[in-house]
């Protein structure tokens, strides 16, 4: 009952006109920044977190920043589809498996039909997650909150740990890429004893003040991925064939029911895959694809334009955006690139997220819920109201839009920090993560790492300094005991799968790779 | 790609002993202190000390970057079995025009500030690059500064460095503060 009472306020809270447009103006941006390719949440979140520090200025609160920015993500979720569907580039990486059947039914002159099938599932999907945490997330919380800085790291390394068990990336890429991470947010001074560490090339210029989150955040999102785009691209990205009439979409609307199954299976499925940390709405949408296909009664209609093909990786994603919430603001673990950018504002905006966010900052906490509610029912609407004007802004030719984020990116850094030493770092960082992507390098574990560094660091020194060095303290509590054997279990599950990979090789008496 | 791959690993591990190196450095006010002193677990019962962190991570770095070799050796990883080129003419191309730019934009803040820069930018990357009109370049390259300034100089008072184009924004600041 308390659950209820809380989330009519919260909702109530979201309603205020100020938060109410700031939740339209981030779904506005957040579906136009998801539907164009190259660009995902994450790029739209990390760009404008600077911009939040205005907000919060202006608003005096945290909480308006925090639901601009979950705005965008929500926006992002829809707006992958629109790309996918019209011109069958993925607008986010969310947004892959909705290209399987989106693109075959506008190919078939049905277009309209598909994006008002994406946009309805990621109602139901966002929704559907968004009961589902409201009830879970302050029972999460109560438990978390029995947590020390063993049990808090042990969760640390278990982030990590999904990264590289489940990840699917390039083990040794992958560990290159979280202790690079885990190293730059080491960089400056040294928070227990004060002492100045890492000072590179002893540059107290460019390093005593650290580097902060941002600078390697749209660095990698802002500056590498544009680039990263434009060599695939080659800037021969424009929306030219989409044209879509509100009539179409009228009609779409009353087609719906012929999508339930997808929507059902995206919306449960999604939501658990992207509480997990390294999932995310990307494997929990092309997860719920797989799964609506292996039980649909007709698997040959998949990949030609299937309803269910489209509104299970669309509900999906939208219920995985809101499961990686979870985590993030319970236990303070982000489960996704995006969530880990959301959790490093929350930190710049003074907040410390983790269990204790819900009983000392509940001011912040409910209208950030209540704001799921709202901001979906805005981003489905405004999604349905718009697409034919969203697919006219998406003619943009990308070489406008292309410098366009670049100058974002440059001004968004330097009114961050107001230093230009910053905004030279992150374009090193930026050129950095291109060149290292092309080898298959993931970025994703490193902005995660030094989003978490500055947490994972004093809760494994301070848990050494209560067990005299031993490293035996993870082990031993009931809590820290088991999740960091699950930690340590899902860093070796690639290594298992080697060595079964070698057995079944050897067993047929075949040369062993 | 094989030996861009070969290469960048090599660079890791290179960049890992250097991490390595710098982490046990004392403070610099104890010049008594002693490289590598302070990386221990347990310092004087005091716990782990401030290079302790970052020195076994940058180990950990450099063990991860000799697997990558590794795999670069047996051929396990696709860069290293990959016989395309790391970059194409076209990709290398894309960078010295695009990643030039970003450098010479960077640079012209020092001197033109923000506003003079990002005109100058968006000129050389929407006409010159991106081959548009010329009237389409100029309604790009003086409205975004133009935003910018009423933005961030006017609305939230973050001011962004102007260079020697400084004079020029006076009669504006005499206008709107």
């Amino acid at each position: 009952m308390d659950v209820l009472l809380h989330l009519a306020d919260g909702i109530l809270a979201a309603l205020a006109p100020i938060n109410l447009g700031l939740a339209f103006l981030g779904v506005v941006i957040g579906l136009f920044v998801g539907a164009m390719p190259g660009l995902g949440s994450v790029n739209g979140v990390a760009i404008l977190l600077p911009f939040t520090f205005v907000i919060q200025q202006i608003t005096g609160t945290a909480t308006s920043p925090m639901i601009f920015l979950a705005a965008i993500y929500y926006g992002a979720m829809y707006g992958g589809a629109i790309s996918s569907i019209t011109l069958g580039i993925p607008g986010a990486s969310t947004a892959v498996a909705t290209t399987f059947d989106g693109r075959p039914l506008a190919l078939k002159g049905e277009a309209g039909r598909a994006l008002v099938i994406a946009a309805v599932a990621s109602f139901i999907g966002g929704t559907v997650a968004n009961v589902v945490f409201t009830g879970a997330a302050p029972l999460l919380a109560s438990v978390a909150l029995k947590f020390g800085n063993p049990e808090i790291f042990a969760l640390m390394l278990l982030a990590f740990a999904t990264f590289v068990g489940l990840g699917g990336d390039d083990i040794p890429k992958t560990l290159i890429s979280i202790f690079f991470g885990l190293i730059v947010s080491a960089i400056g001074f040294d928070i227990i004893s004060g002492t100045p560490r890492l000072l590179l090339f002893d540059s107290t210029v460019w390093f005593s003040r650290g580097i902060q989150f941002l600078v390697l955040a749209i660095g990698v999102y802002g500056i590498g991925e544009m680039l990263w785009t434009i060599n695939s691209y080659r800037y021969d990205m424009k929306m030219t064939e989409a044209d879509i009439t509100m009539k179409e979409v009228g009609l779409s609307i009353l087609r719906f029911r012929e999508a339930w199954k997808g929507t059902a299976i995206g919306s449960l499925l999604g939501f658990f895959v992207g509480i997990l940390p390294a999932a995310g709405a990307t494997p929990g949408s092309l997860m719920a694809y797989g799964v609506a296909k292996m039980v649909s009664k007709d698997k040959s209609k998949f990949g030609k334009g299937q309803p269910d093909g489209v509104a299970a990786p669309e509900s999906a994603n939208n219920s995985a955006s809101t499961g990686a919430m979870l985590p993030m603001m319970t236990l303070g673990i982000p489960g996704s690139p995006t969530t880990a950018v959301l959790l490093a504002g929350m930190v710049i905006w003074g907040l410390q997220p983790g269990p204790r966010l819900f009983t000392d900052q509940p001011d912040f906490v409910w209208p950030l819920i209540g704001s799921f509610y709202v901001s979906n029912v805005i981003a489905v609407a405004v999604n349905l109201a718009f697409i034919p004007l969203f697919l006219w802004v998406l003619r943009m030719p990308f070489t406008i839009l292309a410098p366009l984020i670049f100058v974002l990116s440059v001004v968004g850094i330097y009114a961050a920090y107001q230093n230009i030493y910053d905004v030279w770092l992150m374009l090193f960082f930026g050129i950095g993560a291109f060149l290292l992507r092309i080898l298959d390098y993931p970025l994703a574990p490193a902005v995660l790492a030094i989003v978490l560094g500055p947490i994972a660091e004093p809760t494994l020194r301070q848990s050494l300094i209560l067990s005299d060095g031993s490293l035996s303290i993870f082990f031993t509590r009931p809590i820290a005991g088991p999740i960091t054997v699950v930690a340590i279990i899902l860093i070796l599950l690639p290594l298992f799968g080697l060595i079964r990979r070698k057995i079944k090789a050897s067993g047929r008496g075949g040369l062993t790779v | 790609m094989r030996l861009a791959e070969l290469v960048t690993a090599t660079a890791i591990a290179l960049l890992s002993v250097y991490l390595m190196w710098k982490s046990g450095e004392g403070p610099s006010w104890d010049p008594t202190a002693q490289r590598f002193a302070n990386i221990g677990i347990n310092i004087d019962g005091r716990g782990p000390g401030s290079g302790f962190w970052p020195f076994w991570l940058s180990a950990a770095m450099f063990l991860a970057s000799l697997a990558v070799i590794f795999n670069w050796a047996t051929r396990r990883s696709r860069p290293s079995r990959s016989d395309d080129q790391y970059l194409d003419a076209e990709g290398k191309k894309m960078l010295v025009q695009v990643g030039g730019g970003l450098f010479a934009f960077l640079g012209l803040i020092h001197f033109l500030g923000y506003y003079g820069a990002i005109f100058l930018f968006l000129i050389y990357s929407v006409y010159y690059i991106g081959r548009h009109k010329l009237r389409l370049t100029l309604a790009v390259s003086v409205a975004v500064p133009v935003f910018c300034f009423f933005f961030f100089d006017i609305a939230m008072r973050i001011v962004l460095p102007k260079g020697y184009l400084e004079p020029l924004f006076l009669p504006l600041y005499e206008i709107f503060y």
